[in-house]
């Protein structure tokens, strides 16, 4: 299956160059759940650090690692979507700081903005006044781990598409995952159908843009988003969506005791981990609830008829993916263990951060799936 | 394989079943084509073998159907999917999964099929359908033949039995369809599957059918019959059908090579008919002046053209004296039009021969129209319009649209004879030869329309070209970037008023987008587009509207209220127009359309109509179309094509993308193809129809290498 030969070669011009690793191919196409881990693995080691230089590093990787092998699709430059959105954050959280005032103590002073008296019952709240650079500061390496955090859901959205990951669920869950999968597809034509019906109001000599053009658009693209979901279903149920295989009765009632006393289980047990009193049967309970639901699933999968289409492998690939992410984050946690000071650099008083040497390199660790990847296929012609 | 015993369907609140009586059957291993007028119920008899019709759309069905012997009654659509293999009209709503090979194997894995099975059924398939070079493509980015093909090739995997497939080919440019087309036929002959399909254009699957089911109208009774035997009585038949129907053949031939071999004699007669000074084959021009009057009178007998046309000559003179000319051209113009009506498709033929390769009227058929406006309406409006809606729409309202097209078109015939001399320049064979002679002479002719513009009241509110501007649009080397592609490069286009030019190419090459940037949705990254005297990207669109208007694709874009008083309601607000003026136009264009429709419920044609009188609201004296005949049946295309003539005649600059040559061939005087975003030709429709096989119409290949274009053509120099 490996390597058939059968497809043609494709062009390897988009790698950086001289990068040994093999040219993509479907049956050695990295499993998407590597890719989600090792980009969540990254942001979780985010969440150690606030050293702006170590966060612009884990951006830096990740970054690098999308630019390398996301492949062509229109779903992989959702990157570009997500690091916009990360900087939005960033602007917002610079933005409240400086308007709402920081708990930070800070003593050089950047500007002293009109400060706005407010009421008692408003105490606590201000609203203009002193803005310090120690408090920008804090509020700047805040948002920046919020920031790279989104950055690296970014990346995973990029390289391995949702839709490709839900093709990895169980049987039973397949129909509702395929139902997700039309959502998510229907997103990005609702947004062309707005473009399109945007751009029409021209021809009719309204301005096509503003808000109230995007508002009478509105109707006439929801309609048409329904029209086509109506269409849609009706070629899915003529592909044979939804058909099931005979299962005897025992089995089916067996299926649907399972998954309800799971469920229930799992309500009780989550309530008993939480509660006080519940300290004592709250685990297994819970553990009972989630063996009996994965039990159902199990069992239910044998209603589906369906077969899987060459599914994505996880492959030793997969497991340095994974690993090298993996090894990011464990690596962090250490280091946030034993120097917090470097990865934390203080506020008050305020000092430079330094980049601590063996996080950072531990951070390049990340780059790992940049080379052992198979690189993404260039497109030769993209038709309009 | 498919039998339907005595099928009616009836949908939830009809009063009428949408189809009754159907009982044929179609027998294994056969391709049966199902043709009839819009809206007699193709695509529900369709429905009801994948079963979607009742289990899907509700409804109730009696009678019943089989397919191979499995009763929908009691199977539902899925329990069906291994034997029924369904493609509706749009292959965007067919795709589940986002990459052509998953898209291959779906189905497969939805029947549970074992993966080693479906892994050589999808390289089968890629194989098949030539799609190995594709097989990891985003479908989004694919073409719209290669996206009709993955659809054909995704209900294929599973190898049903039958085939059923809603117009595979209505959305497709002539040699995407013919791809289509070659994998039906070779499934059907290698494979022994079973195809019904429905498709309204018949030039390009009539002679692929084993059998043909006619639905002749609602609720009646379907014919059955080989293609030939239905073609001889169908109401919805191809141009060669026609053809043959007037040459009196039997039995008639369905392709254009049986056509040919019985066409010698036609051609010989037309022929010898053509060396008549009253009609001038293409390949010759005309000589003289008198060569050209004569040609009318003798053309003309065949209806009560004769008298006005004799007077239209006359009218030439007129033109190059500006304040006079309207004046004597008046009566000549208003008899025109309705004294020739009839026969309205003879003087068409004839100038269009002209243009096609005499040198002079190239160029003299551009300023034509101009005078018509100036000339033309004034008189026109107290006979015809008494509503008084305007003077472009006033000739419409003769009962033949294309009434007052003859009368222009003659006056231009007429025109090289007398303003030949004056402009010897004129020698170009096409008319983008030679875009800057072409327009040097038209200069002062242009500032001569503006006075006459000035002076005539009724035609300062027409077709305004915009003063100063001597084209209705004007494209100069425009390049056009859409994300990474470059949609356009170096095109270079001038439309004059009054022209009608027909954009063709392939899927993808960039006709859309050249449209687009006539009205503004995409700016140039180089070059200059005009519309008109305004840039549209730059120009504001309520200023636009008067300009430029474009009936989109999908016409139901523009038309965004409840019902259809609303939406001329707003169509006059937005255009500024006195109340009223939109629902005069569509009352002109299509009558018997209420106002409490709503615009969903109206057919294909009748929206596409509505959209073009919101559009024709504002006046614009440069009309744009994309794919105006998508999915209208041929009665529906005729309405169209009458419409656009006389809109033509008015003076409106018109300009159509469409993959559908028998419309090109009956409605352009030019036709410019694009390729890769590129003009590749650009000359009139005669000469770029005929090079081409792929953009010829059906009448240019049989009567080749004669220039005959249109079966009117012919029925009116046979006449």
């Amino acid at each position: 299956m490996r390597r058939s030969g059968a497809r043609p070669a494709s062009s390897r011009a988009a790698r950086p160059a001289g990068v040994p690793a093999p040219r993509h191919h479907r049956a050695d196409a990295l499993h998407p759940g590597a890719w989600w881990l090792w980009a969540l693995a990254l942001g979780v080691a985010a969440t150690r650090t606030t050293n702006p230089l170590l966060l612009a590093l884990l951006v830096a990787v990740s970054a690098y690692v999308v630019l390398a092998r996301r492949p062509h699709t229109p779903w992989s430059r959702s990157y570009g979507a997500f690091v916009k959105l990360a900087l939005a954050v960033l602007v917002i959280r610079l933005l409240f700081t400086a308007v709402l005032g920081s708990p930070i103590p800070g003593t050089h002073l950047i500007v002293t903005l009109p400060e706005v008296p407010l009421p008692d019952w408003a105490q606590g709240i201000r609203l203009g006044g002193r803005v310090t650079a120690e408090g920008l500061a804090f509020a700047l390496y805040d948002a920046m781990k919020l920031a790279t955090l989104l950055i690296c859901v970014g990346a995973a959205n990029a390289l391995a598409s949702p839709s490709r990951l839900l093709k990895a669920l169980p049987g039973a869950l397949y129909e509702a995952g395929v139902a997700v999968v039309v959502a998510l597809t229907f997103a990005p034509s609702l947004i062309a159908d707005g473009r399109r019906l945007r751009a029409a109001r021209r021809l009719r000599g309204r301005p096509d843009k503003g808000v109230r053009g995007l508002l009478q658009v509105g109707l006439p693209v929801l309609e048409g988003a329904l029209e086509r979901s109506v269409a849609l279903a009706a070629a899915m149920d003529a592909r044979g969506y939804g058909r099931t295989a005979s299962v005897p009765a025992a089995v089916r009632r067996t299926t649907a005791a399972l998954t309800l006393a799971g469920l229930l289980g799992v309500c009780a047990g989550t309530y008993g981990v939480l509660t006080a009193a519940g300290g004592t049967y709250g685990v297994p309970v819970l553990a009972a609830g989630l063996a009996a639901a994965l039990a159902g699933l199990w069992l239910g999968g044998r209603r589906s008829l369906r077969t899987r289409y060459r599914p994505d492998r996880w492959g030793a690939r997969a497991w340095l993916v994974t690993a090298s992410g993996a090894a990011v984050a464990a690596l962090l946690f250490l280091a946030a263990a034993r120097d917090p000071a470097a990865l934390r650099p203080g506020v008050v008083p305020l000092v430079a951060p330094t980049l601590p040497l063996w996080p950072a390199a531990a951070v390049l660790i990340g780059l790992l799936p940049a080379f052992v990847t198979p690189a993404p296929e260039q497109l030769a012609k993209e038709p309009s | 394989m498919i039998r339907f015993e005595d099928v009616s369907v009836t949908y939830d609140g009809a009063v009428e079943p949408t189809v009754r009586g159907v009982d044929f059957e179609v027998p294994e291993g056969e391709l049966v084509l199902l043709v009839g007028p819009s809206g007699v119920g193709k695509s529900t008899v369709l429905g009801a073998v994948s079963g979607l019709v009742p289990h899907f759309t509700g409804g109730t069905l009696s009678g019943r159907v089989t397919v191979a012997g499995r009763d929908t009654r009691t199977h539902k659509p899925r329990e069906l999917a291994d034997v029924v293999g369904t493609v509706g009209q749009d292959p965007l709503s067919h795709f589940v999964t986002d990459t052509v090979e998953d898209e291959l194997a779906y189905g497969m894995e939805s029947l549970g099929l074992a993966p080693d099975v479906m892994r050589r059924r999808v390289e089968e398939t890629l194989d098949l359908l030539g799609l190995n070079g594709l097989r990891d493509r985003p479908i989004a980015t694919l073409s719209g033949g290669q996206q009709q093909r993955v659809a054909i090739g995704s209900v294929l995997t599973p190898h049903p039995e039958v085939l059923v497939l809603d117009e595979p080919t209505s959305a497709l440019d002539p040699a995407a369809a013919e791809e289509v087309l070659a994998v039906l036929q070779r499934l059907v002959h290698d494979l022994g599957t079973t195809v019904l399909m429905a498709e309204h254009r018949l030039e390009r699957v009539v002679q692929y059918a084993d059998q043909v089911v006619l639905l002749p109208s609602p609720g009646a009774a379907p014919v059955l019959g080989s293609p030939a035997e239905v073609m001889a009585v169908s109401p919805v038949y191809p141009p060669v059908v026609d053809l043959g129907r007037l040459a009196g053949w039997s039995p008639l031939p369905l392709t254009i090579r049986d056509a040919r071999r019985r066409a010698a004699p036609l051609r010989d007669r037309l022929g010898d008919r053509d060396a008549t000074p009253g009609r001038t084959p293409p390949g010759t021009g005309t000589g003289t002046g008198t060569g050209t009057g004569t040609q009318h009178t003798t053309d003309s007998p065949a209806a009560s053209g004769p008298p006005p046309r004799t007077p239209a000559a006359p009218e030439r003179p007129s033109r190059t004296a500006p304040a006079p000319g309207p004046q004597p051209a008046t009566p000549a113009g208003t008899g025109a039009p309705h004294t020739t009506a009839a026969p309205n498709v003879s003087p068409l033929s004839d100038t269009r021969n002209d243009s096609g390769t005499q040198p002079g009227t190239a160029h003299s058929s551009r300023p034509e129209p101009g005078t018509h406006v100036t000339s033309g309406p004034e008189p026109g409006k107290p006979s015809a319009a008494p509503a008084g809606t305007g003077a472009p729409h006033t000739t419409t309202a003769a009962p033949h649209p294309s009434g007052p097209l003859s009368g222009t078109r003659i006056g231009s015939q007429a025109l090289p004879d007398t303003a030949h001399t004056s402009r010897p320049e004129s020698g170009k064979p096409s008319a983008v030869g030679a875009p800057a002679a072409a327009a040097a002479a038209r200069r002062p002719r242009a500032s001569l329309l503006r006075r006459l513009r000035g002076k005539a009241p009724s035609a300062g509110r027409t077709a305004d070209g915009g003063p100063g501007a001597p084209y209705a649009a004007e494209v100069r080397s425009l390049a056009v970037r859409r994300g990474r592609v470059q949609a356009l490069r170096r095109v270079d286009l001038t439309v004059s008023p009054g022209e009608t030019v027909a954009l063709m190419g392939r899927n993808g090459a960039g006709k859309s987008t050249l449209l687009s940037a006539l009205v503004g949705l995409v700016e140039p990254a180089a070059g200059s587009v005009r519309a008109g005297d305004a840039v549209p990207h730059r120009t504001a669109p309520r200023d636009l509207v008067r300009r430029v208007g474009l009936v989109p694709q999908e016409p139901r874009d523009l038309l965004y209220a409840d019902t259809v008083a609303a939406e001329c309601a707003a169509a006059d607000r937005d255009a500024d127009a006195a109340p009223g003026t939109c629902r005069a136009l569509l009352t002109e264009l299509l009558p018997g359309v209420t106002d409490d429709v709503h615009p969903r419920d109206l057919s294909e044609g009748q929206r596409l109509t509505l959209a073009l009188a919101v559009v024709l609201t504002a006046r614009p004296p440069l009309l744009l179309l994309d794919e105006p005949t998508r999915g209208l049946d041929y009665a529906a295309k005729a309405r169209l094509v009458g419409i656009l003539r006389a809109l033509a005649a008015e003076g409106h600059a018109i300009v159509l993308a469409t993959h559908d040559v028998e419309l090109a061939a009956e409605l352009a005087h030019r036709v410019v193809l694009l390729a890769e975003g590129e003009v590749i030709a650009d000359g009139p429709t005669a000469d770029v129809a005929v090079a081409s096989p792929s953009f010829a119409p059906q009448v240019a290949k049989i009567m080749a290498p004669r220039k005959w274009l249109t079966v009117a053509q012919v029925r009116e120099a046979l006449a």
